[in-house]
């Protein structure tokens, strides 16, 4: 493969990956390589970085890409380095285990160890080369084909298990484990550091064998705004949730410059001709009175069973962030039981509180604890009807999973026809829409059913609706 | 005229001027002046994106030219404006003689009536220079396709007065807080760097060249408390230019150490949000309950 083509193979290969890279940045890229120099793995990175990620977002994707097209290194990084070695028969060559250094449990114990030294001290290039080391000795599974060789992640952070690792690390650095809970922090983000080295370790050498297009493929993961909150990871909502502040005030900005360019109202006559004496009886500026601003109360439903209530809490932030471009803005709860949250929500509170006691307060909409969208609805007719008037927006998250019970639909009807406008938001996709429980084809007949899935779907339809 | 030989030149140079980067922002700002293309630079606020331009600057001996970006910026605060005050006195003074009025049309649209702005200015400079346009992200999308136009061909045309082409191309930077999505295009035509916080070695360093008579102790104290706060979830995590000013604080008031009791007295220097403080307080267990 020639430089060339492993170029373009790599601006494939990203824009596969989601990223946008057009023509002429490819050959900016291609332009900036060369001024560069191609002695240093590193610079190479940034240049292409510089050219071809415009950004910030895209960045991990990139760097997952980048390093499957330009590994860092070729072939078993135990060994030392052969240079006449065909890098293509290496792999096959290798007996399983690899030589010297053992797999087993007085090996595992050992590499531990050093483990907890390494994290300890925090060294990065210490901590890439246990990484890469842990892969070729407890990573190594069979492969489908004779002699084929494949490692797995999963197998090393189950034999080396680096989380378990945590307290001896701190009992390496403090005299006492509890005395400062910022230091746990910082070594379980080196654990996860190390965890992210061994996943792109075993991604490198799967793409030695397989080749990058495939690996790039199936592993390359979405950036943050563009993953499914039904599908998100422990980490990806952490991620998510510091993503919400930023995204409310980008949405703010953005509705505030809309609303001035509309706020020409009506010729204001008196102070048009009291400004033209100035310039002799000529009015060269006419001036307007300002619009009235038109806000709408908001009545938030949302539900927060299990398996949604990430969506509801995100979309509830995101809300109350963005209150004043409403007129109010009151937030329920419900799994089968009406709970309102309105009063949780402070301006200038701490997200991560305002989610604990949110999280808390689900047991308040929970009576029996299985989703009854029909009890719900009919229970915050009965409890809130004041909630909804003409000038009411009615918003409504949830998959309308009503675990086979009752709809209600009449009841959401009536509550529909009571508001000036109404919306469902439903974080699944369209197409298992009333698969199993989903009752959204149902309730889709009487409420507007949009699909908001990710951020930047729920974005979107917050702007418009402010 | 080349502005930086290599990366490495890049970095040695920038470093020279008290500006301390790493590898991608020096290599990063050599391609910039290689390929000379205009250089986007992201990241929290107070990393250090305007100082990289002023760093540039001062270790190239350019001028820097600084267009700084608001709400309601126009074409006549960017490019130019037509001095018409001077202009009308022209006219007022040259009634009674007979001058012809394409003569005095001729007259006061000549460069003795045109205030050039920062635009202009960094275009027409003979010398090397560097034009920083800072916080473009705060300008509405009007101005970004004037910015696109003028940034494409480094020319700008005035019709009473011709097309002016840059003789030496200005290093351009445009520095964003993302408080509003850049247009495509834009991200399009520049490099992009995204500056982010510093590892505690680079951040020493920045600390010991930043703040005179800082003891080697207390500064890496201080590393040590700010990448603990950058840890935690923080509606505005502390910077660069918070952790200096915590120095030069903690300097200023002759503490040589950083302890629990200096931390809580001092922590409103690098946490600005209430909720921030009340939340590193009790994460670092200042107070006792």
């Amino acid at each position: 493969m020639t430089l060339l083509d492993r170029h373009i193979a790599f601006v494939e290969a990203l824009r596969s990956a989601g990223l946008p890279v057009s023509l002429s940045e490819g050959l900016d890229a291609a332009d900036a390589v060369l001024t560069l120099g191609l002695h240093d793995r590193e610079g190479v990175r940034a240049a292409y970085a510089a050219t071809l990620v415009k950004r910030q977002p895209h960045r991990a994707g990139f760097d997952h890409v980048f390093d499957l097209y330009f590994p860092a290194l070729v072939g078993d990084p135990t060994k030392p380095v052969d240079p006449d070695a065909d890098p293509d028969n290496e792999p096959a060559e290798m007996p399983e285990g690899a030589q010297g250094l053992g797999d087993g449990p007085a090996d595992l114990a050992a590499f531990r160890d050093d483990l907890v030294n390494a994290l300890g001290l925090g060294d990065p290039d210490a901590l890439q080369t246990m990484a890469r080391e842990a892969v070729q000795r407890f990573g190594l599974i069979r492969g489908r084909a004779e002699g084929e060789q494949r490692w797995s992640s999963y197998n090393v952070m189950n034999r080396v298990s680096p989380g378990e690792l945590v307290d001896r690390v701190l009992q390496g650095l403090l005299a006492d484990l509890d005395e400062d809970p910022t230091m746990r922090r910082l070594v379980e983000a080196q654990v996860a550091v190390f965890s992210e080295m061994v996943d792109a370790e075993v991604r490198r050498r799967a793409a030695e064998v397989r080749g990058p297009e495939h690996v790039a493929k199936y592993t390359v993961r979405k950036s943050i705004d563009q993953i499914d909150f039904t599908s998100a990871r422990k980490a990806d909502l952490e991620e998510m949730r510091r993503e919400i502040g930023p995204l409310a005030r980008r949405l703010a900005t953005r509705l505030n410059k809309h609303k001035a360019s509309r706020q020409r109202g009506p010729l204001d006559f008196r102070r048009t001709v009291r400004a033209s004496v100035s310039s002799g009886g000529v009015p060269l500026d006419t001036h307007h009175r300002p619009r009235r601003p038109s806000r709408s109360d908001l009545v938030v439903l949302c539900d927060v069973s299990g398996s949604v209530a990430n969506f509801a809490n995100f979309t509830l932030m995101l809300v109350f962030a963005l209150r004043e471009q409403f007129n109010r803005v009151r937030a329920f709860t419900f799994v089968d039981e009406i709970h309102e949250v309105s009063d949780r929500f402070h301006p200038g509170a701490d997200p991560i509180e305002t989610m604990a006691s949110l999280a808390a307060s689900a047991q308040y909409a929970s009576l029996w604890g299985r989703t009854n969208y029909g009890r719900a609805f009919t229970r915050f007719t009965e409890l809130h009807a004041d909630a909804l008037g003409p000038k009411t927006n009615l918003l409504i998250l949830g998959d309308a999973r009503s675990n086979y019970s009752d709809l209600g639909i009449d009841v959401l009807q009536q509550m529909v026809k009571e508001s000036r406008h109404a919306w469902w938001l439903n974080p699944e996709s369209p197409r298992h829409w009333n698969t199993g429980d989903s009752g959204a084809r149902d309730y889709e007949k009487v409420v507007k059913m949009i699909e908001c899935r990710n951020l930047v779907q729920l974005g979107d339809f917050i702007h418009d609706l402010a | 005229m080349t502005w930086f030989d290599s990366a490495a030149d890049a970095e040695k140079k920038l470093s020279g001027s008290g500006y301390l980067a790493d590898q991608a922002t020096a290599t990063t700002t050599y391609l910039a002046g290689a390929l000379e293309k205009p250089l986007l630079v992201e990241g929290p606020a107070g990393v250090g994106k305007t100082e990289l331009a002023k760093a540039i600057a001062r270790s190239t001996g350019a001028e820097l030219i600084r267009l700084q970006c608001y709400e309601g910026l126009d074409e006549a605060r960017a490019l130019y404006e037509w001095n018409y005050k001077k202009q009308l006195l022209r006219i007022q003074a040259s009634q009674g003689d007979d001058q012809t009025w394409s003569e005095t049309h001729d007259d006061i649209f000549t460069e003795e009536f045109l205030l050039s702005r920062p635009l202009l200015t960094a275009i027409r400079k003979e010398t090397s220079t560097v034009l920083l346009i800072d916080e473009v992200d705060k300008t509405d999308v009007e101005v970004e396709g004037l910015l696109l136009e003028v940034l494409s061909d480094f020319q700008v045309t005035i019709p009473e007065l011709g097309t002016i082409t840059a003789t030496r191309r200005p290093m351009v930077l445009l520095t964003s807080n993302a408080t509003r999505e850049l247009s495509e295009a834009v991200r399009r035509r520049c490099l992009y760097l995204h500056i982010d916080y510093p590892d505690a070695e680079r951040e020493h360093a920045i600390l010991v060249g930043q703040v005179p008579g800082i003891e080697e102790k207390l500064a890496r104290e201080i590393v040590d408390t700010v990448t603990r706060l950058r840890a935690l979830e923080l509606r505005k995590a502390p910077s660069i230019a918070e952790s200096v000013d915590w120095a030069r604080t903690l300097v200023a008031l002759g503490t040589g150490t950083l302890d629990q009791a200096t931390i809580d007295a001092t922590l409103g220097v690098v946490l600005k949000h209430s909720s921030d403080i009340d939340r590193a307080v009790r994460e670092l267990k200042l107070r006792q309950a």
